[in-house]
């Protein structure tokens, strides 16, 4: 059994390789670990993300199926290879330039999959490449970027894909995404590319029970029975408070359960020691005697008076609720003209990165260092911090690129654990989660169960509405407060409505936990919401369109917090999407005409969100300093999770400087270098961050012109040792090596920060939670067969307030990957514990589902924004959802209570509403 | 224990399967390795990719002969007639070009999964299974080589080494249609395989399979007898009747779908493709 395995011969991107290993291994594992090529990537080790495509003498494959035995003499091709002697290929450069790479994590498969098509076909067309990339997953784009890159790499699609904005700087140009070259060259490290020299591998035992109660065994025994070298950890060895949350007032989770899992796939244990050991570890006889209890799996069970409560003191096993309250909505609704009334169900919704929680942890000197994908960079140091007993200062945070976050990387993962191996070992120590591991652990969207009522007057203007959302929370608090909270503050959508009461609360099951996921419990709640509104509209007799203009806030309109936001864009995104509206509208009416099985529909739904925290504290702070060699240098504390903070806060602080987006170098997080720019949720980094950075831009600007006695439109640049300062024919030199340095090693710098002046919601929930908000409206036009209840979106028209499109190209990418998600939400994700645990009964859109997508940027400039802009990252997804099952309903009379809209729901919501005609 | 044994004739494979009774048959691998999380397959395998007799497609006296690792791309670039259309659709459908290119048509079968996309077209082919042992060799019909779902009559010791389409059952034109809640790398909700060999204006002969809505694919023979003898017009989908389509079926619950709206689905499908076939009649013709 010890005999050195034969090697295997064959090449790699041109050169031979003789790698002595098992003829059975998966080919991902040698071309990663053996071969150190760690561009191809691994997202499910079964087939279904195509992440690991390689060429096999020109055919892709999925690494991870493939025995390296069938190599053998074979030529492999990775994206290592791509690059020839360094030189990025046409494909590679459209996929930066189109915006094809957001994260990154899936382009290495994207890429190998369309080399391998152009080398058969020369010029295919959309439909060849839709099929040639359908077996690679991506979570981020909405593919149509992708696709375009691919079609432009061989001269037959579009070169540009969104609209230059830019009036004299750098802001409003779709630039590509500065960080964006090691993602399409495959040299990006993400949380399970970095291998230290002896890292210890980390595995964790985990519940296989929604609830009970459980003793460990003799570990001593099992040790015995294994190779040398394994330890195991347990929550008997947490130094610190075993506890953590995102809301430390909520902190509940332990690292390691203690006696009592709530949840499948809660961890109780942890495995660790060389690779080799815990590859021949029998995981499955790890000694845990479980004394499983009866579980509570929906709120309705663990709402019931005498259920058991998950954790003492939150009475009803509710985490928290929201309420927002004005006017009289029961008797406006009883003097309404029209009323109508409905109830929908969500389900648990994944976020289904294609990069599983990784990352490595180890010790500096006193210093624990965690390299791992993220959102949050400082609320993962500081809650690691206090699970090992450490001072915040004793953990340090380092980048690494996350592979995709969408709300779920908000929370730790294999932080804690990691790090309490590595600090008790002092030896790296590296976790990367399986997919089912990925999926069982970490959190979920909400599930929902929301009922709402809403009327309005004879001319079809909104006089009340009443809400009430349940929300499965799951076995821990994370984001649940957060989600009761800002539904009840969403849920009228960007509409006046004068008299209105919604509550919604968070309730703990022995489900997963739910926590964040794009948008905080707001696409749920706008799905019932604009979903009436279409219904309401009918009932009054008034085009939907025409029914939401007539109620979309205005200017100095009150919301139903009572604040009065500036810079209201519904009103125009709504207006943007009238000519379409008219257009297809006819267009299906035409279709609908000559009969036959598919009928089509079209459909529309808003969206308004509040960016940043709700009515609590979040700043940003960003420091700029100049060295004496006269760098420039940009502390951008923001994690960059593909949506482009990177680029955004870039082109800010260039902007706000005065000079040229090349003078600028990025360090990016790094709770050493980088001050504290919060969590990247909320949609939030472009307002918040991007208001430090113009602070900070203009702060650092002016004290060069104070220098040079120089007037506010002077310009300036910056050249080795020296920055020129001109106005008119006057030129001015500063001489940096004049200037003293500061501990940081900087002659000139400045630091800023800024956090959104919003203020706390009383009871009844009035105040002003948000300091910006962002609004937009979708149109979706389907097809629904009306035999097999299946629907395909033809076409989504997406117009979007940005108040400033910093960056056109990757505001648009967000609009597209929003959609998708929202596209998966409302017609095909249902996550069901050990049920849907992989990426083939878990379903998110591939290639073939999504629809062509017409992007329109509105510019209604915020006042408080940078530059004007306002969030966009979560507002995407949100009119989704509710616009497609408009829509549904227009084609075919369904009206959907039960998401997602699965073939049969829609067939039978069909049935259901011919026979209540 | 890992092993993979790749062997490079057909009588080494047998030898070893005859003398180690646990060793499990790979060859695209595109199940087995879904089935572990771990970095190798564990436990001994026998790779059957190298093995000439298990590989490609050829005519024979008797009609075609698919070798077992025939991968689903081998299988759509291969010149075959219209007959076997349903089977290259089938093979565009299954998972992913990735996919396609790994995976083998002996290897569904053997994997025996209720949503097999294969199984469907080649039980409409009347396909029979050549297995393979150190005893000898024995033939079986399609139908009666997967027994259940995840269960085959492959005895020990034995080996699918090719699937045989009879040369009456190459006749005809056919068409696949399988349904899912998304466009690709799905797994059915319910698929049909239909072929209809049409002479002098008639149905000659049909064949119509359904999958994913019984534990084992199945023909539908009472649908077939109702198209057997009538005129190919658009008329003929509707002597497809749901009833018939049911009793053949006995579809389940899960994710994808309620066991109603499958036997709906099926019945639906049916139509559809036989619709599709007489519409193009000229190429049903024998």
């Amino acid at each position: 059994m010890n005999r050195p395995a034969p090697a295997i011969g064959f090449s790699v991107n041109g050169q031979a390789v003789e790698v002595p290993t098992a003829p059975a291994r998966r080919l991902s594992e040698v071309l990663r670990r053996a071969l150190g090529l760690t561009g191809t990537k691994v997202g499910c080790d079964a087939g279904d993300c195509g992440a690991c495509t390689v060429l096999v003498d020109g055919a892709p494959v999925c690494a991870c199926l493939t025995p390296v035995a069938h190599v053998a003499g074979r030529a492999v091709e990775t994206v290592e290879g791509l690059a020839a002697g360094g030189e990025m290929s046409r494909l590679q450069e459209a996929f930066l330039a189109h915006g094809a790479a957001q994260c990154g994590i899936c382009t290495p498969g994207m890429l190998m999959a369309a080399a391998a098509l152009l080398r058969q076909n020369h010029r295919p067309d959309r439909a060849a490449v839709e099929e040639a990339l359908s077996g690679v997953l991506c979570r981020c784009t909405g593919y149509a970027a992708i696709i375009d890159a691919v079609l432009d790499a061989v001269g037959n699609g579009p070169a540009a894909r969104a609209p230059d904005l830019g009036r004299g700087g750098v802001v409003g140009r779709p630039l590509p995404r500065l960080d964006g070259a090691p993602k399409v060259l495959g040299t990006e490290c993400y949380g399970a590319d970095h291998l230290p020299e002896g890292t210890l591998e980390v595995r964790a035992i985990r519940s296989p029970h929604a609830a009970a109660r459980f003793a460990l065994g003799d570990i001593g025994a099992w040790l015995k029975a294994q190779r040398e070298g394994l330890m195991v950890f347990t929550a008997a060895d947490i130094p610190g408070e075993n506890r953590f949350g995102t809301i430390p007032a909520y902190a509940d989770q332990p690292a390691l359960a203690e006696g009592r899992v709530r949840f499948r796939g809660e961890a109780v244990a942890l495995v660790a020691g060389p690779a080799e050991a815990i590859e021949a570890a029998d995981l499955a006889a790890f000694p845990v005697a479980w004394e499983p209890e009866a579980a509570l799996l929906s709120p309705d069970e663990a709402e019931a008076v005498g259920a058991p409560l998950l954790h003492p003191g939150r009475a009803g096993n509710i985490v928290a609720a929201g309420r927002v309250c004005c006017g009289d909505a029961e008797v406006a609704l009883a003097q309404a003209a029209h009323v109508v009334e409905g109830a929908v169900e969500t389900a648990f919704v994944e976020h289904a990165y294609i990069e599983p929680e990784a990352g490595v942890a180890w010790m500096e000197g006193e210093t624990l260092v965690i390299r791992a994908s993220t959102q949050s960079p400082v609320m993962d140091r500081d809650d690691t911090a206090r699970v090992l007993g450490l001072a915040p200062e004793r953990v340090r945070v380092v980048p690494c690129a996350t592979g995709g976050g969408f709300g779920a990387k908000l929370d730790l993962s294999v932080q804690p654990l990691i790090g309490l191996v590595a600090l008790k070992t002092g030896r790296p120590a590296r976790m990367v989660w399986t997919r089912p591991e990925s999926m069982a652990a970490s959190t979920k969207r909400h599930p929902a169960r929301m009922r709402a009522r809403v009327g309005c007057d004879g001319e079809g203007r909104l006089v009340g509405m009443e809400f009430d959302g349940v929300f499965d929370t799951g076995a821990y608090a994370s984001w649940g407060p957060t989600v009761a909270v800002r539904v009840p503050v969403h849920a009228s959508g960007p509409y006046r409505i004068p008299n209105y009461h919604a509550t919604g609360r968070g309730v703990h099951t022995n489900n997963p936990v739910s926590g964040a996921f794009r948008g905080f419990g707001v696409p749920q709640a706008a799905i019932l919401q604009e979903t009436l509104f279409d219904r309401l509209a009918d009932a009054a007799g008034i085009d939907r369109l025409e029914f939401r203009l007539r109620n979309a806030l205005r200017e100095g309109d009150a919301t139903v917090c009572g604040q009065r936001p500036g810079g209201v864009g519904i009103a125009a995104c709504l207006e943007a999407l009238a000519p379409r509206w008219r257009a297809g509208l006819a267009e299906a009416e035409a279709w609908n005409a000559s009969g036959g099985a598919i009928r089509r529909g079209v459909g529309v739904a808003s969206c308004w969100y509040g960016c940043g925290n709700t009515a609590i504290a979040n700043p940003a702070t960003i420091r700029i300093g100049i060295t004496r060699e006269g760098r420039v240098r940009l502390h951008q504390g923001a994690a960059d999770i593909g949506q482009g903070a990177d680029t955004v806060i870039t082109q800010i602080a260039a902007d706000a400087l005065g000079l040229p987006l090349e003078a600028i170098e990025r360090v990016g997080y790094d709770t050493a270098l980088t001050p504290d720019c919060g969590k990247t949720s909320g949609s939030r980094q472009t307002f918040i961050t991007g208001n430090a950075a113009l602070r900070a831009g203009r702060a650092l600007r002016a004290r060069i012109l104070a220098l040079s006695n120089a007037g506010a439109e002077a310009r300036i640049a910056i050249e080795p040792g020296r920055i020129l300062v001109s106005e008119g024919a006057v030129r001015r030199e500063i001489r940096l090596a004049d200037l003293a340095e500061d501990a940081q090693g900087y002659v000139l710098s400045a630091e800023e920060s800024y956090d959104p002046p919003t203020t706390p919601l009383d009871e009844n929930g009035q105040g002003a939670p948000y300091a910006v908000y962002g609004w937009g409206a979708q149109m979706a036009e389907v097809e629904v067969d009306m035999e097999l209840g299946t629907v395909r979106v033809r076409r989504i028209t997406a117009a979007h307030d940005v108040g400033r499109a910093i960056n056109p190209l990757l505001a648009r990418g967000q609009i597209e990957g929003g959609i998708a998600q929202g596209l998966g939400l409302a017609l095909m994700e249902e996550y069901i514990p050990a049920r849907t645990e992989n990426l083939h009964d878990y379903l998110i859109p591939t290639t073939g589902d999504m629809p062509e997508i017409d992007t329109i940027l509105i510019e209604v400039a915020d006042p408080e924004g940078p530059f004007g802009a306002k969030g966009l990252g979560e507002h995407a997804l949100i009119p989704t959802a509710p616009a497609i099952l408009n829509a549904i309903r227009h084609a075919s009379g369904a009206v959907l209570t039960r998401l997602p809209a699965l073939p049969h729901r829609v067939l039978a919501a069909m049935r259901a509403g011919e026979a209540g005609r | 224990m890992q092993e993979l044994f790749r062997p490079r004739d057909l009588s080494e494979a047998l030898a070893i399967l005859a003398a180690r009774s646990e060793v499990r048959p790979a060859a695209g691998c595109t199940d087995l390795f879904p089935a572990t999380a771990a970095p190798a397959l564990q436990g001994a395998h026998i790779d059957l990719t190298a093995l000439e007799e298990l590989s490609g497609i050829s005519r024979t006296p008797e009609g075609f002969r698919v070798g077992a690792a025939t991968t689903w791309r081998e299988a759509i670039e291969a010149d075959l007639p219209p007959a076997f259309e349903m089977l290259k659709e089938a093979a565009r459908e299954v998972g992913s070009p990735q996919i396609q290119n790994a995976g083998t048509i002996g290897g569904n079968l053997c994997n025996a999964s209720p949503a097999a996309d294969g199984v469907p077209c080649l039980l409409a082919l009347d396909a029979q299974v050549e297995l393979a042992s150190a005893e000898g060799r024995r033939m079986l019909p399609l139908g009666k080589f997967i027994t259940g779902p995840r269960q085959t009559a492959l005895g020990p010791g034995e080996l699918l080494v090719a699937v045989h389409v009879p040369g009456e059952a190459a006749r005809g034109a056919s068409r696949f249609l399988k349904l899912g809640a998304r466009r690709y790398l799905v797994i059915s909700i319910a698929m049909v395989a239909v072929r209809l060999v049409v002479e002098e204006g008639r149905v000659a002969s049909a064949a119509v399979a359904v999958g994913a809505c019984s534990p084992v694919a199945r023909r539908l023979e009472a649908v077939e007898a109702a198209l057997v003898g009538a005129e190919a017009t658009p008329a003929l989908a509707a002597r497809v009747r749901a009833a018939d389509v049911a009793a053949a079926l006995s579809p389940i619950d899960d994710v994808r779908a309620d066991a109603g709206y499958r036997l709906e689905a099926a019945a639906v499908l049916v139509r559809r493709a036989v619709s599709e076939l007489v519409t193009h009649a000229g190429e049903c013709a024998a």
